[in-house]
């Protein structure tokens, strides 16, 4: 967990974020953004609405484009190399996984591991065994992304990111495309993980998930926000989210669907 | 006229980014002037990029080289495998085919114009400071270097270099290091063995065409040619080659956005490149050799 818990894991301030793909270009305006610790945030939009952007950002891969972000306090302008270890705290899955194909899913998984403490295949294969079984993924171990079915692999991509053991935790759009029985085991999983895994220690993580479907993620203690032409804004819980007449947030919760449905 | 309007004032941004795509992807300009200029701009944009990404490199090199030795290392050894040792039966080939061709002929044509005193110097101005080098580079360009845009272009147009740097993983330490320093290492080792092979082969060759001329005299004549200043240039020569056929490989394979089908044109691209920079070291290394 972080050092002092009154500081804000994500704290922006008036932040614009451009497109990862053209710097040139803002895709969302002035967002003000408080992320406490243990939190669990569930950022709803449309496709384009720019949330795997403002994530990355949130992730520290881009700076913003104006504005102050502060991760853990520490303002991300000033995280260089010196500083890995602080943007380590915060870990991402990217939509579809992008595991690296010429690797095995073991090696995927203990690939950041290696590299962040340099430590032979065979000193990080127990902790790579432990993680694979507990995600149920190491009859798949020794197979390549390219062999594996999607539902897997966005689940081994799940697992490269908690094998550093991140205290914040960002998923893009984790249950796209996933089938029923995956979806549930990742419900549950995240769940598990922002009341406090075993494998964290019991310590809460805190986390925070972009969707375009926001039926799965509905749980009072929940927090959500919704992204909608440029503008970042906060609704509150699961209440506010039903309250609200917003026809954005009505197409997320897939209730024109169910009104029009014959 | 001025690509400035042409390019919708992102020329500045093109040029700090050195993203030479804002201008590949323009529309086509109607007057020859704006075509000549497109190209200059193309051209001085590649050569920024190309300078920019070989200092960074270089730079990781060195800062990095006790870095995450355990994964690191195993990668330089796996590289210097594919672009040397997995090479080796090709080279095996064009050592013959090169001993054949040049050096078999060259020693015929010198015997019977009587000039086969001046085979030494000649074997190794041809073989060990041109050809040799030159076509171990070009074949690990072909045989590699497009390997490299290939898998690269498509895991940059896939996300894996988004996903390396959000593991905190630097991608030039991780992707580019190991293929700098396997094929440079690769083109050098590669270039001995071929010079080796292609002076053998040919003396093979010779002796089956009843040239008068022991291997005793044949090597005795190389030997007395080569000074020490053949092996340091043959050994700098080598390894900016491979260097350098990295940097281009990987630059356009790495450095910029790409989407999927932009690969296939990217790796004609750097070939085309990386030809264009071997000749311009080999011939960097002529004016070396004329000066020394």
């Amino acid at each position: 967990m972080s050092e002092n818990s009154n500081i804000p894991a994500i704290a922006m301030r008036g932040v614009n974020v451009a497109a990862m793909r053209d710097a040139s270009f803002t895709v969302i305006e002035d967002v003000n953004w408080l992320v406490a610790a243990g939190e669990f945030w569930v950022i709803a939009g449309q496709e384009l609405s720019g949330k795997s952007d403002l994530l990355l950002l949130a992730a520290g891969l881009m700076p913003p484009a104006a504005g102050t972000y502060r991760l853990f306090g520490r303002d991300t302008r000033g995280l260089g190399e010196a500083e890995l270890a602080e943007r380590l705290r915060i870990g991402f899955v990217f939509q579809g996984g992008h595991l690296f194909n010429q690797l095995t899913i073991a090696e995927n998984v203990s690939l950041p591991l290696r590299y962040q403490t340099d430590l032979t295949p065979a000193e990080s294969a127990g902790a790579t065994r432990a993680l694979l079984e507990g995600m149920e993924l190491l009859p798949l171990a020794d197979v390549t992304p390219a062999n594996v079915a999607a539902n897997w692999r966005q689940r081994a991509a799940l697992a490269r990111a908690l094998i550093l053991k991140p205290e914040v935790l960002l998923l893009d759009n984790p249950l796209a495309g996933l089938g029923a029985r995956h979806r549930l085991w990742w419900l549950r999983f995240l769940g598990h993980l922002s009341r406090g895994h075993e494998y964290f220690g019991g310590q809460p993580v805190t986390l925070v998930v972009a969707a375009d479907d926001l039926r799965p993620w509905q749980h009072a203690r929940r927090r959500f926000a919704l992204l909608r032409d440029k503008k970042f804004t906060v609704i509150g819980g699961w209440n506010e989210v039903e309250a609200s007449g917003d026809p954005v947030l009505k197409e997320l919760l897939a209730l024109h669907l169910e009104t029009t449905a014959p | 006229m001025l690509y400035a309007a042409a390019v919708h004032g992102r020329m500045a941004k093109a040029f700090e980014l050195a993203n030479t795509q804002v201008l590949r992807r323009a529309a086509l300009p109607k007057s020859y002037t704006d075509l000549l200029g497109r190209k200059l701009f193309l051209f001085l944009l590649t050569v920024q990029g190309l300078g920019a990404f070989a200092l960074i490199t270089l730079g990781v090199i060195l800062r990095k080289h006790r870095v995450a030795a355990n994964v690191i290392r195993p990668r330089i050894r796996q590289e210097i495998a594919r672009a040397g040792v997995a090479l080796l039966p090709m080279f095996f080939f064009v050592a013959l085919a090169l001993g054949f061709l040049v050096v078999g002929q060259t020693v015929s044509a010198l015997a019977r114009v009587g000039a086969i005193s001046y085979l030494g110097s000649t074997m190794v101005i041809v073989v060990v400071r041109e050809l040799g080098p030159l076509l171990a580079a070009f074949l690990v360009l072909a045989r590699v270097g497009t390997a490299n845009v290939i898998e690269l272009g498509t895991a940059r147009a896939l996300g894996e270099v988004e996903a390396l740097e959000a593991l905190g993983i630097d991608p030039v330490h991780y992707l580019i290091v190991p293929r700098v320093i396997g094929m440079a290492l690769g083109i050098f080792s590669l270039t001995v063995y071929l010079i080796i092979g292609a002076l053998a082969s040919g003396w093979l060759f010779a002796f089956l065409q009843d040239v008068p001329l022991t291997p005793g005299d044949y090597f005795k004549q190389i030997v007395e040619s080569l000074g020490w200043l053949d092996f340091a240039l043959l050994a700098l020569k080598t390894i900016a080659f491979g260097f350098f056929i990295a940097i281009v490989t990987c630059y356009h394979g790495l450095a910029q956005p790409l989407r999927l089908d932009d690969v296939s044109r990217v790796a004609v691209r750097a070939v085309t490149q990386g030809v264009i920079v071997c000749v311009v070291i080999d011939a960097l290394f002529i004016v070396l050799y004329l000066v020394t």
